[in-house]
């Protein structure tokens, strides 16, 4: 049955989208909370099971089909997952349940509209994942974007309207210039024949694509348009400047969609959209590319170490760690490659834990100030140990999964420049400065008048975090399944 | 042929219908029954490729696939207007048949000018679309910026045909075959003569008056902003793009061989018109002043067609009509209900009026040129259509950076709908059930097109 009718893709963009469309229309708020964590956990269970059949023996019956769709234009709705899209598709499977578990007390206003937009925007993302014609991957890269719009706009701060539009219109812009990327090395693609014979002129298929006829020149500066859409997606500097705002006014279990999946859509975007299409454009270019993550790094840590709000720390540290990605992705090396795979996983994970306790000292204390904030052990010790687990795995310590990624990225940026390589290690020193030293004015000192409103961890948030903990173990000591899965997938991308 | 012969026909029956009707309700009725027999008359002839009236007309008219697939945009688009706004025509005056009469002559211009061959009957198709208007935009006898906009429409207007008419003579006292046929112009020795190439200017400017594109734009703004809203509605929307259909007939026919001579002055014009119409919708306050100015920067999206100039474009400009016609018309339709036409007016719709809200989103988000929607295909085509021309990249990348500034001035509204609180006093739509009813249909059509375009590009190659 499975593979005949229907294909692990298939399953993870539709049940979403399904679900999704079917929660606006649930009134009541408990009914639609349990609705969407069913829908979620079912979305898991069908990724894990897709994670069974990875293999690439079983890819094509049960990791790809394709429908005619837009034939005229030598489009098709093609979905396929790789071993990246697996891993990614399985993060953003693994996101949603404890997105949803850890809140599952909060009360919400339209509570339908929230979980019927959340829903909305995994389809997007598991679509981004999946995707295989180029046409296709830009609906999706713009469809995610829509309902993510409308949650940033609706639950947050006071300033949310505006710094989101402005969320928007950075996207949307680097996506237009990317369209025109994409149209223009379609049109230098040849023509496309499907199995009922019909014809078209040109294809947006992914592999029409990496053998496009395109001139070492022509491939330059079409490594500019796409690099404006990923870039502003990572964000790598200059073009982040609308990541704190955001991430600051937006609702956090937003937010963790936001950093902890749709970043990764850029370096995806990066990974099979730009580097196998416009090699030649990479061997130019790719060095600035380098040279901006690096500056990111340093200057996103920087700020990092003087923030006092809580959620812009969260932001620049991850801005830090998508720009060491970002470096690591750009040196085209094997183990840069392979590092920047395995972290975009453990970032994942990592970032959706840090989110959840942020955004559980916030709603409890009432404050987003480090100043305000003092002595929460003594109220919430749980809180406290997740938290330092957390952090240390956002520090790279060995034994947990950040070491993993950052000591293979590490390693292939070394073999690309050393002179990178040692600039850019110093973001290890200076994130240890910036996440213990925020654990020592938040958890320890004096209990501050906001922090003695603090009260421990409730059921729910305990398993979120407990799972979170567990994967951070788990990835750190044991990560060769998801080499295994991906090692693949890194053959295109290297030199 | 259909469609000519039966708008006009259809005109004179609302015109008697006028004399002979006492009830104000009823011309709407049959109104709308006479824009149906005419879309499918038209339906027929695209089908069949043979017409009712079997008239020697000295191939002065072309009716191909790609024509009729024009006029049958124009018409679903009018039929829109007509069953979403036909009763408030009933409240623009008294004489609401004549209205509805002014409306299928204006169409009888529509079909002229999207099957002419002839200057001549090109000349005829864009006066027989002007007259009209010139009436229709001052029909709001009492209100003062009515009468400012049919007056100002009125004089500009008359200047800019004396030029077309102008422009007309010289070609053809340019052309050495003597002839009006557009596809029988000859442009004698390289290079070509003076005389042709003021000839070529005049109708440059003229026609670009005809579709707004800057900098012969200034009428424009007043007079949609003064004209009553289901005029603007209908103005804004299928008027612009049969004006933009002649254009490009015309220059593809007759001067698509200098193509290249004349390319420049296209570029100069586009970004002329997305820079003005895009800069100054951001400012603008009024709703019904800001579509008119994004009727501008759209109208500067559309050049794009006449800059590329191959299959691709002309394809694209027939998406490009009905994805523009169809937000447009469902965003004035909105509009015309509300007491309050400042953004502020939209303010907290998504609480009250839901499934219009949503609606009206899809709207601005295929006027925007977001995927799914049947805007994102045009704007997507016109891309396509200038790159494969090749050597106007650069022309691509400041249309859409101007896209992504459209997205200012439409998500405003989007803003306003779903993300801020009602404002205290009410601001009730008047809009009954079956209203709502349609414009969710369009909603929905818009995005049936946006996946399927085929059924829409299919008609073309019919």
């Amino acid at each position: 049955m499975l593979g005949t009718y229907f294909t692990f893709p298939e399953l993870l963009l539709w049940i979403p989208l399904i679900a999704g469309i079917v929660a606006f229309f649930i009134k009541n708020e408990k009914a639609v909370k349990a609705w969407s964590l069913i829908a979620s956990l079912i979305i898991l269970a069908v990724s894990v099971v897709g994670l069974c059949y990875s293999d690439s023996s079983k890819y094509l019956s049960y990791n790809q089909v394709s429908y005619y769709w837009l034939k005229y234009l030598g489009n098709s709705f093609h979905l396929g997952l790789d071993g990246t899209g697996h891993l990614l598709s399985f993060l953003t499977a693994l996101a949603y349940p404890l997105i949803f578990l850890y809140s599952y007390n909060r009360k919400w206003q339209n509570a339908n509209n929230y979980f019927g937009l959340m829903l909305l925007t995994q389809a997007g993302i598991m679509g981004v994942f999946s995707a295989m014609d180029a046409l296709l991957f830009y609906f999706f890269w713009e469809l995610a974007l829509i309902p993510a719009y409308f949650l940033c706009s609706i639950w947050g701060g006071k300033q949310k309207i505006a710094t989101t539009f402005k969320f928007f219109v950075y996207t949307f812009t680097g996506s237009l210039l990317m369209l025109t990327g994409i149209i223009y090395i379609y049109l230098h693609t040849g023509p496309r024949i499907f199995e009922d014979t019909t014809q078209a002129a040109h294809n947006f298929g992914m592999l029409a694509f990496q053998h496009a006829n395109l001139s070492g020149a022509e491939q330059g500066w079409l490594f500019w348009l796409f690099f404006a859409a990923f870039a502003v997606k990572i964000p790598v500097w200059p073009l982040h400047t609308w990541q704190p705002d955001t991430y600051d006014q937006t609702e956090t279990s937003v937010v963790m969609v936001l950093s902890g999946l749709m970043v990764k859509m850029g370096l995806f975007g990066v990974m099979r959209w730009m580097l196998p299409v416009v090699p030649e454009g990479v061997s130019q270019y790719g060095n600035v590319a380098i040279i901006l993550a690096v500056i990111g790094i340093i200057y996103a840590s920087c700020v990092a170490m003087v923030q006092d709000n809580l959620k812009k720390l969260v932001a620049y540290s991850s801005i830090a760690h998508l720009g060491l990605m970002t470096a690591a992705l750009f040196s085209q090396t094997e183990l840069g490659v392979q590092g920047v795979i395995v972290q975009m996983f453990n970032h994942g994970v990592n970032v959706i834990g840090f989110w959840i306790v942020v955004d559980i000292l916030i709603k409890k204390s009432g404050v987003k100030y480090i100043s305000e904030l003092g002595g929460v052990a003594i109220k919430a010790p749980a809180l406290t140990i997740m938290m330092i687990i957390i952090g240390l795995a956002n520090i790279g310590l060995p034994l947990t999964n950040g070491f993993v990624g950052e000591f293979l990225m590490y390693g292939g940026l070394f073999q690309y420049n050393y002179v990178f390589a040692a600039i850019s290690i110093l973001a290890i020193i200076l994130s240890a400065v910036y996440v213990l030293g925020m654990i020592r004015k938040v958890f320890y000192g004096n209990v501050s008048e906001a922090a003695s409103k603090m009260t421990d961890l409730t059921t729910y948030e305990k398993i979120a975090l407990g799972v979170v903990v567990i994967i951070i173990f788990i990835t750190g000591v044991y990560p060769q399944p998801i080499i295994e899965l991906t090692k693949n997938a890194t053959a295109l991308l290297v030199k | 042929m259909n469609a000519i012969v039966l708008t006009a026909f259809w005109g004179v029956v609302m015109m008697f219908a006028g004399a002979f009707l006492k009830s104000k309700s009823l011309p709407k009725y049959l109104a709308i029954a006479g824009i149906i027999i005419v879309f499918l008359a038209n339906a027929i002839e695209l089908k069949t490729q043979t017409s009712f009236f079997n008239i020697d007309l000295h191939n002065m008219i072309r009716t191909d696939s790609f024509n009729l697939t024009f006029i049958a945009v124009a018409v679903a688009a009018t039929f829109l207007l007509f069953i979403l706004n036909g009763k408030d025509f009933e409240n623009i005056g008294i004489h609401v048949s004549e209205y509805f009469a002014l409306i299928f002559f204006i169409l009888c211009g529509v079909a002229l000018s999207a099957t002419f061959n002839t200057l001549l009957l090109m000349f005829l198709g864009i006066e027989i679309i002007s007259i009209p208007l010139y009436i229709l935009s001052g029909s709001e006898k009492k209100n003062l910026k009515s009468n400012e906009a049919a007056l100002k429409y009125l004089l500009m207007g008359a200047f800019s045909t004396g030029i077309m008419l102008m422009g007309i003579a010289f070609i053809y006292g340019a052309n050495e075959n003597g002839s009006f046929f557009i596809s029988n112009i000859n442009l004698g020795a390289q290079p070509i003569s003076p005389m042709f190439v003021v000839g070529l200017v005049f109708l440059l400017v003229s026609m670009s008056f005809k579709v707004s594109a800057a900098p012969f734009h200034f009428w424009a703004p007043d007079v949609y902003d003064g004209a009553p809203m289901v005029v603007t509605s209908f103005m804004a929307t299928v008027v612009k793009v049969a004006a933009f259909i002649a254009f490009i007939r015309l220059f593809d026919n007759a001067f698509g061989k200098i193509h290249t001579q004349w390319q420049n002055l296209i570029v100069v014009i586009t970004i002329a018109t997305l820079l003005i119409g895009n800069i100054t919708a951001v400012f603008q306050q009024s709703v019904k002043r800001m579509l008119a100015y994004s009727s501008i920067a759209q109208a500067g999206f559309m050049m794009l067609a006449l800059l590329s100039l191959n299959d691709k474009g002309k394809e694209g400009i027939i998406i490009y009509s009905a994805a523009y016609s169809l937000a447009t018309i469902g965003l004035f339709a909105v509009l015309v209900k509300m007491k309050d036409y400042t953004i502020d007016g939209f303010n907290g719709m998504a609480k009250k009026y839901p499934a219009i809200a949503v609606s009206a989103a899809i709207f601005l988000f295929s006027l925007t040129g977001i995927p799914l929607t049947i805007g994102f295909q045009a704007k997507f085509m016109m891309l396509l259509s200038v790159i494969e021309a090749g050597g106007y990249f650069w022309v691509v990348i400041i249309a859409v950076l101007f896209a992504a500034v459209s997205a200012f001035y439409y998500f405003r509204i989007i803003q306003a709908m779903f993300f801020k609180p009602a404002l205290p006093d009410e601001n009730s739509l008047a809009a009954g059930k079956s209203f709502k009813i349609i414009i969710v249909i369009t909603a929905i059509l818009i995005i049936l097109l946006g996946v399927y375009p085929e059924l829409l590009v299919g008609w073309i190659y019919s």
